[in-house]
Parts: structure tokens; sequence; C-alpha cells
């Protein structure tokens, strides 16, 4: 029987993370935790997160964290979920802070002159709601689930990987935004599969059952 | 493309869902999960409670009510309706809901939005205004189901919420609401046109038609009803049907 863990830092609900995995794996053992040995010996990592990067990337550190994502990151199916993505990239504009650096590129703010739809009329900022993610190579955690589909999205910032190779599904709001990177072990995702509904549900079902 | 959001709205007291007609009557409709997962299966983009549980005794079984849900239906959930401090809202949040609405609370003291902001993140929070109009193209926020008249102005209530740290306003018109006249979509324009964060319109709608107007014409992000669902007149999924041919981005 296979171990999840979903890393608890002190920010925000969990809840609904796990009851979807829960959900989609009835005989999984998801365990939400702030401890690195149960991270290290989970059989896959969620890395989630909410609110501001700076605050997450303080109460991660503060609880020790940090070598256990670092080293789940290098070896286990991990999958990273909004704020969970943009801390693994080396910096963020949110509070100016650095990331973890698993991946190069910068975490970027909604540009405000960008932000006008087709009619003219002003997009808003936080961009919330159920956007299309097309997707941008093949990959297991996109098994059953069309191209274009929607999820929920609930963000003011994206990642802007260095390396367009990483980049698995683009979302357009405004701007073309990078709402997935994939590269080995490590799947990340800017929108919230625990809220959308039967897409998000099939996209925990193919990460439990990856092997990359 | 972003879609426009359809957001039922379901009133519970002491853990059910109740309908009333013009607030008389409060006739029990069922079990809050059982509603829930019907929207859902409907196509519903979000679902909103509404607790407004009399007693105090019985207020905290919305935690319950909020948990079980959340356990079965995977979309977002916003609660509301007596959330007074951000203790509450984090209560709320950690029972399983995406969102909170603070409405009177806000008004008593603009700072609680800002805290709570501040805590939990913008996109946590929904401040609930409730609008009259008081003279052509003004309106002034209202409190307690529109009784109370607090003096501030409706477009400058949104702006000053939005600055503290709102991540999202959900605009009701109390001079439509139970009217099924359609949404104030004057109020809603100004409203929109007046912030940079999403603007959820609700109060009024009689028809799928109102919903997509809501959208068009009041430039709203999202709209929110409850009788028109309730009732059982029209599904979510016949709304955004409507909506499509109207040419509005939905998600189906």
């Amino acid at each position: 029987m296979s171990k999840i863990a979903i890393i608890d830092y002190g920010m925000g609900n969990l809840r609904s993370v796990a009851k979807a995995i829960e959900h989609v794996a009835p005989d999984a053992t998801v365990v939400v935790t702030a401890s690195p040995a149960e991270v290290l010996s989970a059989d896959r990592v969620v890395f989630p997160g909410q609110g501001a990067m700076p605050d997450c990337m303080r109460e991660l550190d503060a609880r020790g964290l940090r070598p256990a994502v670092l080293e789940a990151a290098k070896s286990k199916p991990f999958l990273g979920i909004c704020i969970g993505q943009q801390m693994l990239f080396e910096h963020s504009e949110e509070g100016n802070v650095p990331g973890l650096g698993i991946f190069k590129g910068e975490v970027r703010r909604f540009p405000a002159d960008k932000m006008v739809a087709a009619d003219g009329s002003r997009l808003k900022v936080p961009h919330m709601g159920w956007n299309e993610v097309w997707q941008k190579q093949a990959h297991p955690l996109w098994a059953g689930i069309k191209d274009g589909a929607r999820f929920y999205y609930v963000h003011s910032y994206y990642v802007d990987p260095a390396d367009p190779a990483i980049v698995a599904a683009s979302t357009d709001y405004g701007i073309p935004f990078t709402g997935a990177v994939a590269q080995a072990n490590i799947f990340a995702i800017q929108f919230h599969p625990e809220k959308s509904a039967q897409a998000g549900l099939q996209l925990l079902l193919n990460f439990m059952s990856w092997h990359p | 493309m972003l879609a426009k959001r359809i957001i039922p709205c379901l009133d519970v007291s002491a853990g059910r869902v109740v309908k009333g007609v013009n607030f008389v009557e409060l006739r029990d409709a069922g079990d809050p999960v059982e509603v829930a997962r019907r929207y859902d299966e409907q196509g519903a983009d979000e679902i909103t409670f509404l607790d407004i549980t009399a007693s105090s005794d019985d207020r905290n079984i919305i935690l319950h009510v909020v948990e079980q849900v959340a356990e079965q239906v995977f979309i977002p959930l916003t609660v509301g309706g007596g959330v007074r401090t951000v203790d509450d809202v984090r209560r709320l949040l950690n029972a399983g809901a995406d969102k909170v609405s603070i409405n009177t609370a806000a008004v008593n003291n603009p700072q609680v939005v800002a805290d709570a902001a501040g805590k939990v993140g913008s996109q946590c929070i929904v401040v609930a205004i409730d609008a009259k109009q008081v003279a052509p193209g003004k309106w002034e926020v209202f409190t307690h189901g529109g009784r109370n008249r607090t003096g501030l102005d409706v477009v400058e209530w949104a702006q000053k919420i939005a600055f503290l740290g709102a991540g999202e306003i959900l605009l009701t018109s109390m001079d439509r609401d139970g009217t099924k006249n359609g949404f104030d979509l004057g109020l809603t324009r100004a409203v929109s046109d007046a912030v940079s964060i999403p603007v959820i319109a609700s109060g009024g709608v009689g028809n799928l038609d109102h919903l997509a107007d809501g959208v068009t014409l009041g430039r709203a992000d999202a709209v929110l009803a409850a009788s028109i669902f309730h009732f059982g007149e029209h599904t979510v999924r016949e709304a955004k049907e409507l909506m499509r041919a109207r040419g509005i981005e939905v998600r189906l």
C-alpha cells in the first residue's frame, strides 16, 4: 500500500487536497505532515501552498522542511500545487524572495498593462476561475484529460521558466502563461486539481499511478 | 479563455438547506451535501453557502456542514453569514471552505478585511456588499438585510475593500433581491469597472437571460443565483447552454 505525504508547513488548509486524493485512491495512506522523516519515508509527495510566497518560504524553513522537500524532489513522484509550484523556482517578484531553485526561472505578477480582454474590458487579478489548460507535452499525468480541459485557478503570480522544455501546459489570461511544468519525477501545476471537479480528480488519479 | 462562473447559493440554517419566499416561510430543502453534489453534477463552477442560523448555539453546525461537503464535492466552496473575526475565517477555511465572505463585520471594522487577507491570503477573502440605489447612478451600502444604512458609497467602498486586500466582491442589489426582475446592471457595471478584483453579481435573477445580462451588460466575472435553481425551474447546465449561445465563455 502506498503512502502519500502532503507537506504541511502551516500555510492554509490541506484537507481538500487530502480528501481528493483519498477519493481517487481509497487504498492509499494519506498523511498531512510537517515531519521531514514522514516526507522522506513516503512513496509520493504532494507539495501544496497557499497565500503569499514569502510567508510560505519562511514557514517552510521555520519547520526545517527544506532539506526533505529538496530530497523528495530528487527521487519521488512529486506534485507541486499553486505556491508549491512557484516555490520550486529561483526567485519570486512577490516580496522579492528566493525560492528553492530546483527550476531556473522567475515567478512573475500578471502585468497590469496586459490585463485587457478581447472586448476591451478589464481582466481581473487574481486570475480566479476555470480556464483552459493547453498541454504542451505528452505526459502520463495528462492521461484521460482532453487538451484544453478547464481547471480551477486562483492566483496573481505565475512561473516563467528559463527552460521552455519543462513547460507541460499553458493557459491564456491576457498573456499566455505556464500552467504546468514537468521534469523527470516532478510535475508541478498552478491550478488546483482538488477543486477542479472531474478533470482534477483524473489528474490526481494519474499522479497516484505514475511511475517516473 | 477564462470562463464566466455560475454560482448557486444555498441558505443553510442549523445544518439544513432552507428556502424561503421573500424571507418568510422557510422550508426545509434538504441535506447540504446532497444539494451541493447535485449542483456539482449539473456543472456549477462554485457553491456558496450562506449561514442564516438564527441561534448562536447552533452556529458551529456550519463547520460540520462544510467539512462534509468538502469531503465529497471537489469544486470551490464559499461560506458566509455571521463571519466577524479572523478566527471565524480560519475556522471555516480549516473546515474546508476555500473562500469566506465577510459582510457586516467589514463595515463595522474594515481592518478585519486587511487582517484576514494578511493571514490567509486575499484569494480566500470575499467581501459581500448589500447595495441600495439612493439616487440615479448612486448606491449606498446597507447591512442587516437592507435595513441599516451605513452612509458608505458602494463604489468607494468597493475600491476601499479591494485596496485592503479583498480578493473578490459579492455584490447584491437589495432593490432587486427577491424580485426576479434581473440584476441591477448599472450597479454591477459601476462596481466591476471600478475595481481590479473579480465581482460576483447577485440579487434579482428571474430567468436565464438575466444571468447572461449580468456578464455582458453588468461586466460581472461571476453570477450568483438561488431560487432559479432551487425550485427546479432551471438547471445550472441550462443556464450555461444559454450563456454559451449568447457568446459567453462557460465551462460546459
